[in-house]
């Protein structure tokens, strides 16, 4: 079922937790909502449940307004980051605890609602644990658990709060695997709250990135990394440095010198240059480029990082080289330019929008060489 | 196989906290001194009464009446508190009000009050003439100088252990695991009776023990409210002085066997229920 979300604002005594906040969530989706600590995703997420009720603002279930509905009458699914099972029931008993609580008017035979709960626990690969107390099983297997016992409602959407969170790192890739199968095959409208990235951007058909009560950007996992539409996004998401600039007549200069890339059709002024670390091409003498001191340099798996300090008054930048190329340059001192990069202007320059969602930003191919 | 070893039961678990037989040396001769000596002193006297003399003894019909009392109001008055115990914990632990500390407090005070303060005070209370005795009078209820008097005192007395054992698992209760209940469609009604209150029972049946124990072996304040007519408001512990006060002491230590055997059997079994639902759902999820 299709979610949507219109003009929510909630507040937690004076504090705004979300400030007009608008998402359409569509049918069948797996989406994620992503962002730091304090950002709001996990309040957007109650909201829609129903744990929490809204300051101002709708909830739309399809065409129905779901607001002034209470949780038990809105038929969702919610999963919690420490599964929240109920310890003294038998994993089949925990599963089947949605359809045993419902009305008798609406509730399956005793035996009906034995078999669609042991269905659930094979589709979560638990078959044979049925009997089991929580305590008696992993955090992997409790999770997945609470999801079974989530789905038995049939739910209109299945919301999942840091549903990995608790879990570690070897556990928590393979259940990741493990849901987006599991989605592609029972096709639950799916929101899940999660504040790491690799998890948002590997699982989800789009990505919301929130912060500080507001919706950063909404879009596909190719578009939130490649095209992020404003600075917090851009440091947010994956690894990224910034440099202050200045624009002048197209050029874009680092200090007394331009750097050799272009920013056609920008005004002149003040600008921030984001670049990723692995999108910089090393340059043999310096015409026009960035140059600094190596600090620092490790290796990460099938990269070298390489800290450079470009001057007192910046902080470090880092750039990762493939280990050939970066023990076959001269160490004390590293040239380069940025082959893709982004610049947004500073927010004082662009006083009529609030945040640089739309400010000029230019994005350009590589120039020069 | 190396797990062979490993199942074969141990007297001593390696353990890198120390001290293991000094602390067992002492908790077994604490334990001796103050209970065992104590106890098997009784049953050694009882023992020499020899099995007919015992039974005749212990099935005199006073006998029998008084255990039957001692045990059964002690039974009721444990029910009472166990039902009542959880819904003051649930009221100190969920929710917030001016005066909370209070009655925090006040709930600890049976603990401290001499019993027979308590029992004069009852007893003053529930007397035909007393403040609640004489609304309960014209209703044809008798509270004091009945059974009925007997279970108020030992209610009294025994309040304090359901809630003391309840309040903190109460206070542990994940808010999450009611969400998730009401999320799964589940009433308030079905979150309480089917989640909560079952999470409860182990330290349920553990308080509930406590107050039934003390209720068993409480003197003071019941003779003061319980009226001590024999056959009908005598309590065992009672009966046993006034046996010492006749110089009969191969009675008196026949019903304290009894008593002692009866409470024995029935801590027991209390406490593996309370053990097996322990097991069941301890540690975490």
């Amino acid at each position: 079922m299709e979610v949507r979300v219109q003009n929510i604002r909630k507040e937690f005594g004076r504090f705004p937790a979300l400030d007009d906040v608008s998402l359409d969530i569509r049918s069948g989706e797996l989406i994620a909502l992503l962002g730091p600590s304090g950002s709001g995703k996990t309040t957007l997420l109650r909201l829609i449940a129903g744990l929490e009720s809204p300051t101002e603002g709708t909830v739309f279930f399809g065409a129905e307004d779901a607001s002034r509905k209470s949780v038990q009458q809105r038929n969702i699914g919610f999963v919690f980051q420490h599964y929240a099972l109920f310890r003294h029931m038998t994993v089949l008993d925990n599963v089947s605890f949605g359809l045993k609580v419902r009305p008798s008017s609406r509730r399956p035979p005793a035996a009906e609602i034995r078999r669609r709960a042991l269905d659930l626990i094979e589709l979560v690969q638990l078959s044979g644990l049925e009997k089991r107390y929580p305590a008696q099983l992993s955090g992997g297997q409790r999770q997945r658990v609470a999801l079974a016992r989530a789905m038995a409602v049939e739910p209109n959407v299945l919301l999942l709060d840091e549903p990995f969170g608790a879990l570690d790192a070897q556990v928590r890739k393979e259940l990741r695997k493990w849901l987006r199968e599991i989605h592609d095959r029972t096709g639950h409208t799916t929101v899940f709250v999660t504040h790491d990235q690799e998890e948002a951007l590997e699982l989800a058909d789009r990505v919301v990135v929130m912060s500080k009560g507001a919706i950063e950007q909404v879009g596909t996992p190719d578009d939130i990394y490649d095209h992020p539409v404003s600075p917090f996004v851009y440091g947010f998401i994956g690894e990224s440095n910034c440099l202050n600039v200045t624009l002048s007549s197209g050029e874009i200069w680092f200090e007394d010198r331009p750097i050799g890339l272009r920013a056609a059709n920008e005004p002149d002024g003040a600008a921030t240059l984001y670049f990723r670390p692995h999108d910089i091409e090393l340059i043999d003498g310096c015409g026009g480029c960035l140059a600094g001191l190596v600090t620092a340099s490790r290796r990460v798996a099938g990269t070298r990082h390489l800290e450079l300090d470009l001057g007192k008054t910046h902080p470090s930048v880092e750039i990762e080289l493939p280990p050939e190329r970066a023990s076959s340059t001269d160490h004390t001192r590293v040239a380069f330019r940025p082959t893709k990069f982004k610049l947004f202007r500073k927010d004082g320059d662009v006083a009529a929008i609030p945040r640089p969602v739309a400010s000029p930003a230019a994005e350009l191919a590589r120039t020069g060489t | 196989m190396a797990f062979r070893s490993s199942t074969r039961w141990r007297f001593r678990q390696p353990s890198v906290i120390p001290g293991f037989g000094l602390a067992l040396g002492v908790t077994l001769t604490w334990l001796t001194l103050i209970v065992l000596i104590p106890l098997s002193g009784l049953i050694w006297r009882s023992s020499g009464l020899g099995w007919s003399n015992f039974m005749s003894l212990v099935l005199d019909e006073r006998t029998v009446n008084a255990l039957t009392i001692s045990f059964g109001t002690a039974f009721i008055a444990a029910v009472v508190n166990l039902f009542f115990g959880v819904v003051l914990a649930w009221v100190l632990v969920r929710y917030r009000f001016p005066g909370k500390r209070v009655i925090d407090a006040m709930v600890d005070l049976p603990f401290a009050l001499p019993t027979a303060v308590a029992g004069i005070a009852l007893t003053a209370l529930y007397a035909p003439n007393g403040w609640i005795g004489s609304i309960l009078e014209p209703l044809g209820i008798k509270i004091a100088f009945t059974p009925a008097g007997i279970v108020v005192a030992l209610v009294f007395v025994g309040l304090p252990f359901v809630v003391r054992t309840v309040q903190p698992v109460m206070e542990e209760i994940d808010k999450e695991v009611e969400e998730a209940a009401a999320t799964l469609g589940a009433n308030r009604y079905q979150t309480i009776s089917r989640v909560l209150l079952p999470g409860l029972l182990p330290a349920g049946l553990t308080g509930f023990a406590l107050a039934f124990a003390r209720g068993v072996g409480e003197y003071g304040s019941v003779i003061f409210i319980a009226g001590n007519l024999p056959y009908v408001s005598e309590i065992a512990p009672l009966l046993i002085i006034i046996r010492l006060e006749e110089f009969n002491y191969p009675a008196a230590t026949a019903i304290a066997t009894v008593m002692l055997f009866l409470s024995f059997i029935m801590l027991l079994v209390i406490n593996s229920i309370q053990s097996w639902s322990r097991r069941r759902y301890s540690n975490g999820a």
